[in-house]
């Protein structure tokens, strides 16, 4: 996964502003949690920043397939072992007896499955890290050993 | 729902769609046991000295070579439903031959000690209900039973402990390496040079008794503080532990002695081990390595690896099992010199060399019977997909019969 540095070692750094945001380094931020384009930003598009941009790009495509909250499952590294369903404390408050207990879930308002050995994200809408009042929640990266579960 | 037999979990909850009489996709169940619910890649046809034959003839042949032989052996039968099993010691009996399973250089040493209750053992509901203190030792849950830290152990709530691993559980790891059950772990892991159980064992001990253990006093003092303020501890032996502490296992009965709130749980690994050993121990009092002379009698001479070692076999029947796979290089020769029955749902290594090879269904998936959990309970499974294949235990008493 790319760092906020990482991305900003490789724009402008002139603070132009023409992307909307008051500092380059507020678009890296930006462009990691998907919020501006690489191609929002003009200088990057001119021919003398090419290499910049491929590397760019480059370097954000592991997080095109993350979820509207930023979460990424790696299905190479998930083991299905459950973990993160059980953790979960929005699977345990909406299924108690099923996934709060370690059981499988038995209805479908909790955020993870395993389906066919591997963990798959649904209603991402209600996980603690979506909406108004959002927080910084870790309780499904904690439990799982091989990192299969990120959030950009 | 579906019963997996991946590991000795046994996971009851498991959903599946069926399409052409085959596993499409399963839920809940892990990566492992999707896999073993996908079944063969390669299915195993019934043959007699490589040549393909039909499942009557192979039977004929097969039991015609257990009659001829003068010392045959039984081996396997931790991947069979708990009917075979049974079977498999009555052949073994009408045979007078000696019978041995994977128990044999995995768990058994503890299972022993389980069955003649020399621990004091729980169920896995229980761990789930009530333990408070997990202790993980040379065992790496996380990979060898994926779910076992979530559906029994770490992760749940339980009747008791309502709030779970962030308040009230705590788990423990000992191990040689990081491993991913010890990442999980994180600030309770006890790192010990390999080999080093028993002074660890010893350590921990002279902590429990109020002494200053020998070294890495601090942290030793630490767990030893833990584990006896323990309300409903749970020690899950691994076979890093078993194959370390092999000669004296009995220290840790002592230490198990010393912690009166403690249990302990091998963890195994075949889905049915517990099965064999239950009924072994039922019908004999021993859980492996027998031999029926008129009468039982154990000996560790009648164990798989000491018996190829000493060639004094000369047939084998394999059931379920793999030993090309999982027993070391330098006792395998005597096997290609010994005619080999592999009764097996797969294509393995060992069905490779068999002279006799008979496809048997794969239990959980295209027949029923029961299975032994690692904690001891017996659990049910159901047939899932339709098919003609004969079941391990038809296919035993078709070769008593045949005999």
């Amino acid at each position: 996964m790319p760092t906020v540095m990482e991305l900003y070692q490789l724009l402008p750094k002139t603070n132009c502003k023409k992307c909307s945001e008051s500092t380059c380094m507020a678009f890296a931020v930006a462009l990691l949690s998907r919020k501006k384009k690489v191609s929002d930003c003009t200088p990057v598009l001119e021919e003398s920043f090419k290499k910049q941009k491929e590397k760019l790009e480059l370097l954000l495509l592991p997080t095109a397939g993350a979820e509207e909250t930023g979460m990424i499952v790696h299905p190479e590294l998930c083991t299905g072992c459950g973990n993160c369903v059980v953790a979960c404390p929005v699977d345990v408050a909406n299924d108690p007896h099923g996934a709060g207990t370690g059981c499988a879930p038995t209805n479908d308002k909790v955020i993870f499955k395993v389906i066919d050995g591997k963990v798959m994200a649904f209603n991402i809408k209600e996980c603690r890290r979506f909406g108004k009042n959002r927080v910084l929640c870790y309780a499904c990266i904690y439990p799982c050993p091989t990192g299969a579960i990120e959030f950009v | 729902m579906v019963t997996c037999t991946g590991c000795a979990l046994l996971c009851e909850d498991i959903e599946v769609v069926i399409e052409n009489d085959r596993i499409k996709e399963s839920r809940n169940a892990c990566r492992r046991g999707a896999a073993r619910l996908r079944g063969c890649k390669n299915r195993l046809a019934p043959s007699f000295n490589k040549m393909q034959t039909d499942i009557d003839t192979a039977i004929k042949k097969a039991a015609e070579i257990l009659k001829n032989a003068k010392s045959p052996m039984l081996f396997g039968w931790s991947n069979s439903t708990c009917e075979a099993q049974v079977k498999g010691i009555q052949l073994a009996k009408k045979l007078n031959a000696s019978i041995d399973d994977t128990s044999s250089f995995c768990q058994g040493l503890l299972i022993e000690r389980v069955l003649k209750k020399k621990f004091r053992t729980c169920s896995l509901e229980d761990v789930r209900n009530m333990a408070d203190v997990l202790v993980y030792w040379g065992s790496d849950a996380q990979d060898s039973q994926p779910r076992h830290l979530s559906r029994f152990s770490v992760f749940p709530r339980g009747e008791s402990r309502q709030r779970g691993y962030e308040e009230d559980r705590l788990a423990i790891a000992i191990d040689v390496r990081e491993s991913n059950t010890a990442k999980i772990c994180k600030g309770h892991f006890y790192r010990i040079p390999l080999k080093g159980d028993r002074e660890f064992i010893l350590a921990l001990m002279d902590a429990l008794s109020g002494k200053v253990p020998k070294y890495d006093a601090k942290r030793i003092l630490e767990l030893a503080g833990i584990m006896k303020k323990a309300e409903f501890g749970v020690l899950f032996a691994g076979i890093g532990l078993t194959y370390s502490i092999k000669e004296d296992i009995d220290i840790l009965v002592s230490l198990a002695d010393m912690l009166p709130n403690f249990h302990v749980m091998p963890m195994v690994g075949h889905y049915n081990m517990r099965g064999f050993n239950e009924a072994l121990f039922k019908e004999t009092g021993f859980i492996n390595r027998v031999k029926f002379e008129g009468k039982p009698v154990h000996d560790n001479k009648y164990a798989v690896v000491e018996v190829l070692k000493a060639k004094s076999i000369d047939a084998l029947l394999i059931t379920g099992s793999d030993p090309l796979s999982s027993l070391p290089r330098s006792v395998l020769p005597h096997l290609s010199s010994i005619p080999v029955i592999c009764i097996d749902p797969c294509v393995t290594l060992t069905s490779k060399i068999a002279a006799v090879t008979i496809p048997a269904a794969a239990s959980g998936l295209e027949c029923g019977g029961s299975a032994v959990r690692m904690d001891g309970k017996v659990i049910e499974m159901s047939k899932v997909v339709e098919n003609s294949y004969l079941t391990d235990a038809q296919i035993l008493t078709r070769l008593m019969e045949g005999l």
